[in-house]
């Protein structure tokens, strides 16, 4: 047996001995997911034990290295990890945006104090991050960002304003971009600063979205302060870890083009609106033919996803290639809710009712128009593309 | 095996990229359009693709060839189809060759050679009508003593005018429409009762009516079994769709990479064109495109050669995907070329005619994604 078969045996059985059973059935919905902090409350006995038995071994973030409590797996069996779960359904342990996006961030530009203070808490799911980057004046334009941070010796003083932070309300601490140097060109004057979110100066608002979900705050800063040993990588130099960063977030909401997410296959949902022909085709022929191309080319981005995933880990590929899954990805994924409704007719129209599961095909359909503007539009994508992997001019 | 080319592939493509660049660019197809050949490929060249192993690349070792697959393959078809070569390997180093593997060792032990050697082409004789429907066939073999008496009409056979070893789809049991009832021939060159009516198609290559009127063959010319031939005609439609798949990516891609380069050299208002985001948009959105449509050629060519059973069904999205974005890529290539794109004189233009042929070879985008539809229940 190979060292590989044999970290697999061990895993299905800690596994089959350590996932609740109800760890087991498929989320319902994102409330039912597990994002750790200070503030969350556990919606089970089950959820909690799950997180801490995955977190003891460091799986919750299988390839860091244990020295940060990591699982300080390689990626063969990080993999056979993934499958091992996926084998028998179980959720993930832990979502959260200190694995997916501060974590690496602080494994390629933080000291060694920063990771040994940081990233257990993120491991174990006890502190939850939110990213500070958009603000009001800068979006698409990220780099015009103003919040501004002033030194004042052993810390920082910041004022602004951030918007689009996902879950601000919920998060514990705040990982941000800030303005330290005003007269510098915009993107040589920006720092990565990490710092507490309990802090009277902090003040995060929901905002109400389309979907009447509300993942997103407008968050204040009136005089919040931010110790300088938080400060990631070199003053003025924050453009370089934020451009890391949003390759991570990119590659991450490029995963949404997947689909997934359980439930019934489209064409099954259409048949239950529309019926079928004597020849099992479906009844109505242009629904049928839009379905039919959008499977085709899910089916042909799940294999470029692979190759994507494949060339990543071999060090190839454009360094602006999550650019291009990023954009494809989401834009699939909107065709796909696109589709979704389509298929669902009236019945999908539903808000609030028990049969809709509180309007889950319609405000996921609304969700998904965010797709392709968080973590950089479209446009800034195709924009991307033209200029670092065509070099057309500028 | 991770879905990149090995170092043995990226090799191989170095040395064809150089090998059709070299002795095939567009100027070659050009001359011979331009000369009215009536052959439709140059057979000193197709000596050469031998000689470079091309032409045997899917027989064993064994055999003669170079023993390797359809990713190998499929890295020549690209090349063939960045340069528009008129080339016989689809049909014959690949299709043609894919199909014998299934019949008797009488088959290959007299083609394989010839075709390792460059000395012989074979074409496809399966489509009836102007669409691809393999299981619509119609044309009938009777059965004759000890053989086999074909008779019908086959369209769209590339090279079939001058083929010396034709793969015939007959029906020897069941209607037009059934799977079963279908059996594979092989017939060669002259056979008595055959007529070939070769025509020339808009992108300059030539393809063949044929005519059957009751052409005699042995029961030595079954490929696998009578009425069993679905199996060995799937192999050869996956082996042809594959491969004309990855012609097409390469033709889009060629209409890609001349387009960008075009949008970079061309000045209007003082300045290249490419620096105008409405077209810089349309070519990040068409590389996206064709990377998507890459990887499902990838994939489909690493499944056959695994031969694993999701082939089928990568197989025809990759034929599906890059009918898609090869006729975007062409569209888009001729309208950012403007009033140069509609003149014989640019190139773009000839890829926008090599895309629409390979479009309709061994069924386009519409007849594969209907198929995967129906397989999937709807």
């Amino acid at each position: 047996m190979s060292d590989l078969d044999t970290f697999r045996a061990d895993t299905r059985a800690w596994l089959e001995e350590n996932c609740p059973a109800e760890m087991r059935q498929p989320a319902r919905g994102d409330g039912d997911a597990c994002w750790g902090g200070r503030k969350f409350e556990f919606s089970s006995d089950a959820q909690k034990q799950w997180l801490e038995r995955m977190a003891a071994k460091g799986w919750t973030a299988p390839m860091w290295p244990a020295d940060y409590g990591g699982g300080g797996l390689s990626a063969a069996e990080a993999k056979v990890l993934q499958q091992e779960m996926a084998r028998i359904n179980a959720r993930p342990p832990l979502s959260s945006f200190g694995i997916w996006m501060l974590g690496p961030a602080l494994l390629k530009f933080g000291t060694e104090a920063q990771k040994k203070e940081h990233l257990p808490p993120i491991v174990r799911g006890e502190i939850r991050w939110c990213q500070g980057y958009s603000e009001p004046g800068a979006g698409s334009d990220l780099a015009g960002l103003q919040t501004k941070a002033v030194d004042r010796g052993d810390h920082y003083i910041i004022n602004g304003q951030k918007v689009w932070t996902s879950y601000a309300d919920q998060a514990d601490w705040i990982f941000c971009l800030v303005r330290t140097d005003p007269s510098a060109p915009k993107h040589k004057g920006i720092s990565f600063v990490l710092f507490d979110m309990d802090q009277p100066g902090v003040e995060a608002r929901p905002i109400k979205l389309i979907s009447g979900y509300s993942f997103f705050c407008e968050t204040y800063f009136t005089d919040a302060r931010a110790e300088k040993k938080n400060l990631v990588y070199e003053e003025n130099k924050g453009w370089d870890v934020a451009k890391y960063l949003l390759g991570h977030e990119r590659e991450m909401i490029s995963g949404m083009g997947l689909g997934g997410g359980g439930g019934k296959p489209l064409p099954a949902m259409a048949k239950d609106a529309v019926g079928e022909e004597a020849d099992g085709r479906l009844a109505d022929p242009l629904l049928r033919a839009e379905i039919a191309m959008f499977e085709v080319r899910s089916a042909a981005y799940r294999a470029q996803a692979e190759r994507f995933a494949d060339e990543f880990k071999a060090g190839r590929g454009n360094p602006a290639q999550p650019s291009m899954m990023k954009y494809y990805g989401t834009e699939l994924n909107k065709r796909r809710n696109e589709l979704v409704m389509a298929a669902g007719g009236s019945d999908a129209l539903e808000w609030d009712s028990e049969e809709s599961g509180g309007g889950k095909k319609a405000r996921d359909w609304l969700r998904s128009k965010g797709n392709s503007v968080e973590g950089g539009t479209s446009e800034i994508q195709l924009n991307i593309i033209s200029k670092r992997i065509l070099e057309l001019p500028s | 095996m991770p879905l990149y080319l090995t170092e043995d592939q990226e090799m191989l493509r170095d040395s064809a990229e150089g090998f059709v660049r070299e002795k095939a660019p567009v100027a070659h197809m050009r001359k011979l359009r331009d000369a009215d050949d009536g052959t439709g490929y140059d057979p000193a060249l197709w000596r050469e693709f031998a000689e470079m192993g091309f032409t045997s690349i899917l027989m064993s070792e064994d055999e003669g060839g170079l023993g390797l697959g359809h990713v190998e393959a499929g890295v020549v078809m690209e090349e063939i189809g960045k340069n528009l070569t008129p080339s016989p390997l689809l049909s014959t180093g690949i299709a043609a060759v894919a199909a014998l593997k299934h019949g008797g060792a009488q088959h290959r032990d007299k083609w394989y050679p010839k075709i390792a050697a460059g000395e012989a082409v074979a074409a496809i004789a399966v489509d009836e009508g102007a669409k691809h429907d393999p299981a619509a066939t119609a044309m009938t073999a009777a059965r004759s003593g000890n053989g086999f008496k074909l008779s019908g009409r086959k369209t769209f056979v590339t090279h079939g005018h001058v083929a010396d070893l034709l793969i015939v789809a007959a029906r020897t049991g069941g209607s037009a429409g059934d799977a079963d009832g279908i059996t594979l021939f092989a017939v060669e060159k002259g056979a008595k009762g055959l007529k070939a009516d070769p025509r020339r198609l808009a992108d300059a290559s030539i393809a063949a009516r044929l005519e059957f009127d009751n052409v005699e063959v042995t029961a030595d010319a079954v490929i696998g079994e009578v009425d069993g031939g679905w199996g060995p005609l799937n192999a050869l439609l996956g082996a042809g769709r594959a491969a004309a798949s990855a012609e097409m990516l390469g033709v889009g891609q060629g209409a890609a990479d001349i387009t960008v380069n075009y949008l970079k050299e061309r000045k209007q208002f003082g300045v290249p064109i490419g620096s105008f985001q409405a077209l810089q948009h349309r070519a990040a959105h068409l590389y996206a495109e064709l990377e998507v449509a890459r990887a499902a050629v990838l994939k489909a060519q690493q499944l056959l050669d695994e031969g694993s059973e999701k082939a089928h069904k990568a197989v025809h999205v990759a034929k599906a995907m890059t009918g898609w974005t090869t006729t975007l890529a062409v569209q888009e290539g001729v309208q950012m070329h403007a009033g140069v794109g509609m003149t014989d004189e640019y190139d773009i233009g000839l890829y926008m005619k090599r895309g629409r042929t390979l479009a309709e070879l061994f069924g386009d985008a519409n007849y594969h994604a209907d198929r995967l539809a129906r397989e999937a229940g709807y």
